[in-house]
């Protein structure tokens, strides 16, 4: 591991239950500033669960347990006294379903800063051009930012989905599958975007595709059951994985 | 051959809906539209006085649309606040256990009968508002948009519930997840989202209201004359129905100028109902569901 790099958020010991069925088993993982890790695993095994934690995103789930600490910077964000929204507005995510509003296009990424109290117009303006322009959706839209998002692409809904999510200067971009529902050139374009976007922001991907994880992340994790499995540099957890079931799963035993 | 039968029967099933309600309006029209030949549609509609049996008999039935207005108006200041405020509680903030329990508990006040209603309005709350606001008479608009609001409540609760718990759990995500709070989750995207299912609740729990026989008949008061004020009693048009049809001879002038009233009637409820589904079609259309 790169002995420089900044750890960006530290989760420690989790544990999580949905009712008492345990989802996620004492998870350790690091992920490190303007890095891209992805998260891999068959279904079911946690994955999303887990960067729904990193987020605060499964409060809205009711009767879910969780233990164990996630520092975000050094500032265990699961504490109570931790406001969720402030928690949301820094780590920002990504669906795997587009998810625009039933509003205009400039509404659907004006909204984030509305609900955030800033009312200066200009500043909203140029904020959503700005959004646009780094989601690599700008010159499709330029010209029909009142139309409703809804008669976009999926490719390019899910695009506004990113601007969004860019629009309120989030430190954490959260993706969690965000091409499972889109064909392979919108899939391109995505993947294309997060590795500009890496730049900027730490990003964590979950994803079913292997090949995806391989072609844009820097780390990868692989969760199976709950549990995380193995966890180091993308390029060597696919050529040379430690763990069997690692091994099995790249190899497409199962899964 | 017998899957034919079967498709047959279900046809058959499917169109009694439409038979019924065509013969319905053809009745309606049949027995209503004579009076026309007596007065004219304006001086039915306008006329300020309805005496029936009266010679010569006068046949204005301003006086019970505005009491019908009058009271569904009032009955809606109650249901619509009352109801899409717990339609909110019940989406929003009630756990899954109270919502199991509060929802059916609401729809169980639906099915009360609306005679009970009339009882509970007649015997209990007449002479408790009587007391309470010094009115010479209990029976009166005002305690019948009472009862109304609290019968239509249900309706547009249940119906505001459903168009809320349609609403895709994927927005409410989207826009926590950019840092909103739950109150400006539901002011600016669940509310909005829900729009014109909840609009189609006040709209069926308006037609709930003002289509509404029994209880008018029992706590409206009944008098025919155009109301001054919320506490005037009053005779909405359905209780002007219920309570002229036995003595009215039938095929004569005061039976036809009844079956008109309900012809008007129908056409007032047939109008809200359509606005209503065109409203909901919005609303999936909206949703990105199928229209």
């Amino acid at each position: 591991m790169d002995e420089n790099a900044i750890i960006k958020i530290k989760a420690q010991n989790i544990n999580f239950f949905y009712g008492r069925q345990q989802a996620l088993k004492n998870i350790n993982l690091d992920i490190l500033a303007n890095n891209v890790t992805a998260i891999i695993g068959p279904s079911g095994c946690g994955k999303s669960t887990f960067i729904r934690l990193l987020n605060r995103m499964n409060e809205l789930v009711p009767n879910t347990t969780l233990s164990g600490q996630i520092y975000l910077d050094c500032c265990n964000i699961i504490n109570s006294s931790v406001d969720p929204a402030e928690v949301r507005r820094r780590v920002g995510m990504v669906f795997q379903k587009p998810n625009p509003f039933p509003k205009s296009i400039f509404d659907n990424i004006s909204y984030g800063l509305q609900v955030n109290g800033i009312k200066n117009k200009e500043f909203i303006e140029e904020r959503v051009t700005e959004s646009l322009k780094k989601a690599a959706l700008w010159d499709e839209v330029k010209s029909r930012l009142n139309e409703s998002a809804l008669k976009l692409s999926g490719g390019q809904q899910q695009r506004l989905c990113i601007a969004r999510c860019l629009a309120i200067k989030p430190e954490v971009l959260l993706f969690d599958e965000p091409c499972a529902s889109l064909d392979p050139i919108s899939t391109a374009k995505i993947e294309e975007l997060i590795t500009d976007l890496k730049k900027e922001y730490t990003t964590v991907i979950v994803t079913h595709n292997m090949q995806q994880a391989a072609r844009i992340s820097d780390k990868t994790a692989f969760f199976l059951l709950g549990e995380l499995i193995e966890v180091g540099d993308t390029h060597r957890l696919f050529t040379a994985p430690k763990d069997k079931k690692t091994e099995a799963y790249i190899t497409g035993r199962f899964g | 051959m017998k899957e034919r039968i079967i498709k047959w029967f279900f046809t058959v099933l499917a169109f009694a809906s439409l038979v019924f309600l065509v013969g319905i309006i053809i009745v309606l029209f049949k027995e209503g539209m004579p009076i026309f030949k007596t007065v004219s549609v304006q001086e039915f509609l306008f006329g300020k006085s309805w005496y029936p049996t009266f010679v010569p008999a006068e046949f204005g039935i301003l006086p019970l649309l505005l009491a019908s207005l009058w009271v569904s108006m009032g009955a809606m200041l109650i249901c619509v606040p009352l109801g899409v405020g717990s339609a909110l509680y019940l989406n929003e903030i009630a756990s899954p256990r109270q919502k199991s329990l509060l929802k059916p508990l609401v729809e169980i006040l639906a099915s009360i009968p609306s005679i009970v209603y009339g009882f509970f309005g007649m015997v209990i709350l007449a002479p408790f508002l009587q007391d309470l606001l010094h009115l010479p008479i209990g029976l009166c608009a005002f305690t019948a948009s009472l009862v109304l609001g609290i019968m239509a409540t249900p309706t547009v609760c249940s119906i505001a519930e459903d168009a809320l718990s349609y609403v895709p759990r994927a927005f409410k995500e989207a826009s926590f997840a950019v840092g909103a709070n739950r109150w400006q989750t539901l002011v600016k995207v669940t509310i909005p989202a829900a729009g014109s299912g909840i609009s189609t609740a006040i709209i069926l729990g308006m037609s709930r209201a003002i289509g509404e026989t029994m209880t008018v008949l029992m706590v409206a008061g009944g008098a025919a004359a155009i109301p001054r004020s919320f506490f005037d009693p009053v005779r909405p048009m359905t209780a002007a129905i219920a309570s002229e049809m036995g003595e009215a001879p039938m095929g004569g002038e005061h039976y036809h100028a009844l079956f008109a009233i309900a012809l008007i009637l129908f056409l007032i409820t047939f109008v809200f109902n359509i606005i209503a589904e065109i409203a909901s079609r919005r609303y999936r259309i909206k949703l990105g569901l199928s229209g």
